[in-house]
């Protein structure tokens, strides 16, 4: 049974947006449902392994409704059938649970999705900064933040040959 | 006081010339890799290029026991804090060579978390252009900086006294980062 059939089955009414190209397979989810459908495709679809968390910031698109797409990327060690879950989250802080209870590696690609675009996740046990240094203020893969940043990359003491 | 009946193994000389000839013959490296100009670093250590033609193939991985920083391959905002605290550890005389294009000008990384060249905020003795230099050209800088420290070094470094101001552009003051902060916020959203 593929997960469209699965899905279709468990949440009829659940707005879900099926769609696939090549052998990409594609689900958007809203971002209330989220987590019971990665549990159920967990739990029941056999999608045991989260390959990849990441997303995407559609600031300067014409047709887009939401500021950020959160892209999961699922596995099946079985089979080796890959899904895509997509859901969209908005500013002011974008926020989403975390998925780290269903696979512990979320616990780092979460991080990397909040250092570089600033979405918050709930849940989660130690949302720092993965990338970036600690001071930095700024969500660098935001499209309003500009390529070469705003002067961090100059602000450090400069240390002469006479005084050291 | 005229110097009579020198013997045959004793020659005369200033302290500074045999400091700079005993220095420069005896460059122990700090290889401070972070890219491809690290995977070239090595290659000139190894047997084909043999740095230790030139007493320099001592590479030590303490700061503590080096003279010569080579700063090779692009450094990030992240790492310049560190790249600052093993110069300081280096104990003096010591120099820099800034090798590769990334860690003179940033290269072709002219992003937010990538610094525009290390001579911004560590002094830099020379500079080795290419993308990524081949060994030829850092064995043609460590003989350029051998010849400078012969030129101008002296046994107390007292050269390095009148190096004042900073070796690359000019730094940033704080109003010009936020002048360029406010640039920036300006900008028109591309669509």
């Amino acid at each position: 049974m593929s997960h469209q059939e699965l899905l279709q089955a468990h949440f009829p009414s659940a707005g879900l947006d099926f769609s696939e190209f090549r052998d990409n397979r594609r689900v958007i989810v809203p971002k209330e449902r989220l987590v019971e459908v990665l549990t159920y495709l967990k739990t029941e679809g056999g999608f045991d392994f989260l390959s990849d968390i990441t997303a995407v910031d559609y600031l300067e698109y014409d047709d887009a409704t939401d500021r950020f797409g959160v892209v999961y990327i699922l596995a099946n060690t079985e089979t080796g059938v890959r899904v895509i879950v997509k859901t969209f989250v908005n500013d002011p802080d974008p926020t989403l649970p975390s998925m780290y209870p269903l696979w512990k590696c979320a616990d780092w690609t979460e991080r990397e999705v909040y250092d570089m675009y600033g979405i918050r996740f709930e849940g989660h046990p130690d949302l720092r900064r993965i990338m970036m240094p600690d001071e930095f203020t700024a969500f660098p893969l935001r499209k309003d933040y500009p390529l070469k940043g705003r002067g961090e990359r100059h602000n450090f003491p400069v240390i002469t040959r006479s005084e050291s | 006081m005229a110097v009579k009946d020198v013997p045959d193994n004793v020659f005369m000389t200033t302290l500074d010339a045999a400091a700079n000839w005993a220095r420069s013959n005896s460059l122990w490296p700090m290889p401070f890799a972070t890219a491809c100009c690290g995977i070239e670093l090595m290659a000139t250590a190894s047997s084909r290029f043999d740095l230790s033609r030139f007493g320099a193939e001592v590479m030590r991985f303490s700061p503590r026991q080096c003279d010569l920083m080579i700063v090779a391959g692009r450094v990030v905002m992240k790492m310049l804090p560190v790249l600052q605290r093993i110069w300081l550890q280096m104990p003096e005389p010591k120099w820099c060579i800034s090798m590769g294009a990334c860690a003179s000008t940033g290269g072709v990384f002219d992003t937010y978390a990538v610094v525009q060249g290390v001579d911004r905020f560590i002094p830099v003795d020379i500079y080795v252009p290419g993308c990524p230099p081949r060994p030829e050209q850092l064995i043609a800088g460590i003989i350029a900086l051998q010849d400078k420290v012969i030129k101008t070094g002296t046994i107390n470094g007292r050269e390095f006294a009148k190096r004042t101001s900073a070796t690359g552009p000019a730094p940033f003051d704080a109003d010009e980062l936020i002048r360029i902060r406010e640039a920036n916020e300006q900008l028109p959203v591309l669509n």
